[in-house]
């Protein structure tokens, strides 16, 4: 359904790096995919992987030092957000692509209402009046579903239970017609049947506002009722892409397999039966030498992943996989000779 | 299985009150948050028992109030034959050598100030110093277990002489499990030991637990709000709203038949990882939160949210109905005409 949407936000072989006295850790390393608009797309991977970096990214949000984007480009609407001035950035920041965070109690502002905070983002980025700003935040909250909202609009964040918070996050992002929505990680701070009323109302707006969303989570399950497509992140990479029906149905990429096998599943539980479990531990991303950074915990690696990375392989039209075991002979061959050549 | 086997602790009717001051220097009493208000339950030796429920529901009260880190306000925790709330100190510690702990955030369970070594040693210097163990263990036997446990958890045992903050999450959740095994306990109150955890991480962590319960037949208790996660570990569930129990029954049983609308609404709401199943099912939504556990209810504690609210609903509370074997429920709707 994707196809005919035009893209609203590409990225191109993003990378963003951190200095520290340990070394240069490369927390996003040559990123690349396209959000069309109304499509909802998943960034999944551990803690540690890069997706929030790789959001921060888009919206050059990254600290500066010790975080820096070193290469690639992120383009909203044909335009390259990293060549942007300040002041553009900022017309595009909260108006054209908003993001709402996993922790909304520490993304809203304790001291102030919930009216001065709405209305001060409504009044920066559209030309309308304070009044007629109130008036639209009652709006944008009556739509997210808070009840009474000409009242709570006076309360203080602390005044909302976690829930309520969250909406209140996401009336705030969408207050200025926003094409993209940023939602890292929106319900792992909540219980899950409060998680089902907040994936719903994002799915709500996705289908009414056309707003492109970008999840961020690492709960395979909301992926799989949310997103059209999946990116799976592994240690600053994409390692797998494709649309969520065929990533579940027919995972390539060994992470990819192992992630899904070892979830506990509510629908098909055999209890004789052992998780199947990833052996070891996510990766250290400082100085990572080139290679596969999944190969000392894969199950199916051979001997060309311990030396270089593995090319990205387009499995199907809209499948891409980074995995050796889809290259073929040759190319392993050929990067063999290569390494030996290198020594 | 677990029927022909013996109880090992059996919880009634327990009740923990946090009292609310009103600020002032008399601290006078104005209200109490009722964390736990009324829960029975029996545990059977070998067994896992599940506690689920959302945050706030008082799961972790209730184990923590099982171990007497709280003082009950009220109830019976019977562990083999004496009430805990009633036993004096000296009778706890010598049983709370087969009640043992593990938690959920193992960088805060675990003292940074002292190596893997000494945090295992802990308990089994604790019991010697007083003469509770079988006989006077030596330096060397002590060091000696401490090896073993490790080895058992999956650690290497010569990291003992490092520190917690060298260790990574899933790690530190194994050092928390091998200082609860440690005495060789009967029964592990295990609270949301692998929520912390990645999914690669968590899916090791679950599988120690359930290898070592096969070989040391330790009973379980395991609280988790990831419904998946408990019906993987679990034997019998028990499902927690506002301090009350809501159903109790046989895993499997619990999920392919939920009785109770919030069991049924939970269990909806929790996502499957399979995008097929999961856009084709019917999600039930609950409206509105959780409300806030300070005030006594006379109905019903779910009858805010529930969506086949009845008029007796609000003004009775349900006892526990039997609605099949091992599976009772605390809803008016399975009252027996």
């Amino acid at each position: 359904m994707s196809e005919q949407n035009k893209p609203v936000l590409e990225v191109k072989g993003l990378q963003t790096y951190f200095k520290t006295d340990a070394g240069i850790v490369k927390a996003v390393d040559g990123v690349s995919f396209t959000v069309h608009e109304g499509e909802t797309i998943g960034l999944v991977g551990e803690s540690g992987c890069g997706k929030s970096v790789t959001n921060l990214s888009i919206m050059r949000l990254v600290p500066s030092p010790p975080g820096k984007i070193v290469g690639g480009e992120v383009l909203y609407e044909g335009r390259d957000i990293m060549k942007m001035s300040e002041k553009e950035l900022r017309s595009i920041r909260g108006n054209n692509i908003s993001m709402i965070f996993q922790d909304p109690m520490t993304s809203l502002n304790p001291f102030l209402k919930i009216s001065t905070q709405m209305i001060e983002t409504i009044c920066l980025h559209q030309n309308l009046s304070k009044k007629e700003a109130r008036e639209k935040a009652i709006k944008m909250l009556a739509e997210v579903g808070i009840p009474s909202p000409e009242k709570r609009i006076d309360c203080y964040p602390h005044q909302f239970s976690g829930g309520m918070r969250q909406r209140v996050m996401i009336a705030m992002a969408l207050s200025c017609n926003a094409k993209v929505l940023i939602a890292d990680e929106p319900t792992t701070a909540l219980d899950v049947t409060i998680q089902a009323q907040i994936l719903e109302l994002i799915q709500k707006i996705n289908k009414k506002f056309k707003t492109a969303v970008i999840l961020i989570t690492h709960d395979l399950g909301v992926v799989a009722g949310m997103c059209d497509n999946v990116c799976v992140m592994y240690a600053g990479r994409i390692v797998e892409q494709a649309p969520t029906e065929e990533l579940y149905a027919a995972p390539s990429h060994p992470y990819t397999q192992g992630l899904i096998a070892s979830v506990p599943r509510m629908d098909e539980s055999d209890k004789a039966k052992r998780l199947f479990s990833i052996e070891g531990q996510p990766p250290n991303v400082i100085d990572l030498p080139p290679c596969c950074p999944f190969h000392p915990r894969c199950h199916k690696k051979i001997g060309i992943c311990e030396h270089m990375y593995p090319p990205v392989k387009q499995l199907s039209e809209t499948h891409t996989c980074a995995c050796w075991l889809h290259a073929s002979e040759e190319e392993i061959k050929k990067a063999e000779e290569e390494v030996k050549k290198n020594g | 299985m677990a029927e022909d086997k013996k109880v090992l602790l059996e919880v009634k009717d327990l009740k923990q009150h946090f009292p609310i001051d009103n600020g002032g220097i008399f601290k006078k009493q104005i209200g109490a948050i009722r964390a736990v208000d009324g829960v029975s339950f029996t545990v059977k030796e070998g067994e896992t028992l599940g506690i689920v429920g959302e945050s706030g529901c008082g799961k972790s009260t209730c184990i923590r109030s099982i171990a007497q880190l709280y003082k009950p306000t009220a109830g019976e925790v019977i562990f083999e034959g004496v009430d805990l709330c009633k036993a004096d100190n000296k009778t706890l510690l010598k049983l709370r050598k087969d009640i043992q702990m593990i938690f959920q955030d193992p960088m805060a369970s675990l003292d940074p100030r002292m190596t893997v070594r000494s945090i295992i040693a802990e308990p089994l210097n604790i019991y010697n110093r007083r003469g509770l163990l079988d006989h006077k263990w030596t330096v060397e036997e002590i060091e000696n277990r401490v090896e073993i446990l490790m080895e058992k958890v999956g650690l290497n045992k010569t990291f003992k002489n490092r520190y917690p903050h060298e260790f990574s999450g899933g790690q530190r959740q194994r050092i928390g499990i091998a200082r609860a095994l440690a005495l060789n306990p009967k029964i592990i109150l295990a609270d949301e030991p692998v929520s912390a955890l990645d999914v690669s991480i968590q899916a090791q962590i679950l599988n120690l637990i359930s290898d070592l319960q096969k070989e040391m037949g330790i009973t379980f208790i395991f609280i988790a709000h990831d419904l998946a996660v408990i019906q993987h570990i679990s034997d019998r569930v028990v499902v927690m709203y506002l301090g009350k129990v809501m159903e109790i029954s046989k895993a499997d049983e619990l999920y392919n038949n939920p009785k109770h609308p919030y069991t049924t609404a939970l269990l909806s709401a929790a996502p499957i990882p399979d995008p097929v199943k999961e856009r084709s099912r019917k999600r039930i939504i609950l409206s509105g939160d959780v409300p806030s556990p300070d005030k006594e209810r006379k109905g019903c504690y779910f009858y805010d949210r529930c969506p086949h609210k009845m008029e007796k609903c609000s003004c009775n509370i349900p006892p526990m109905f039997d609605c099949g074997p091992d599976h009772q429920v605390a809803c008016w709707l399975y009252e027996e005409k």
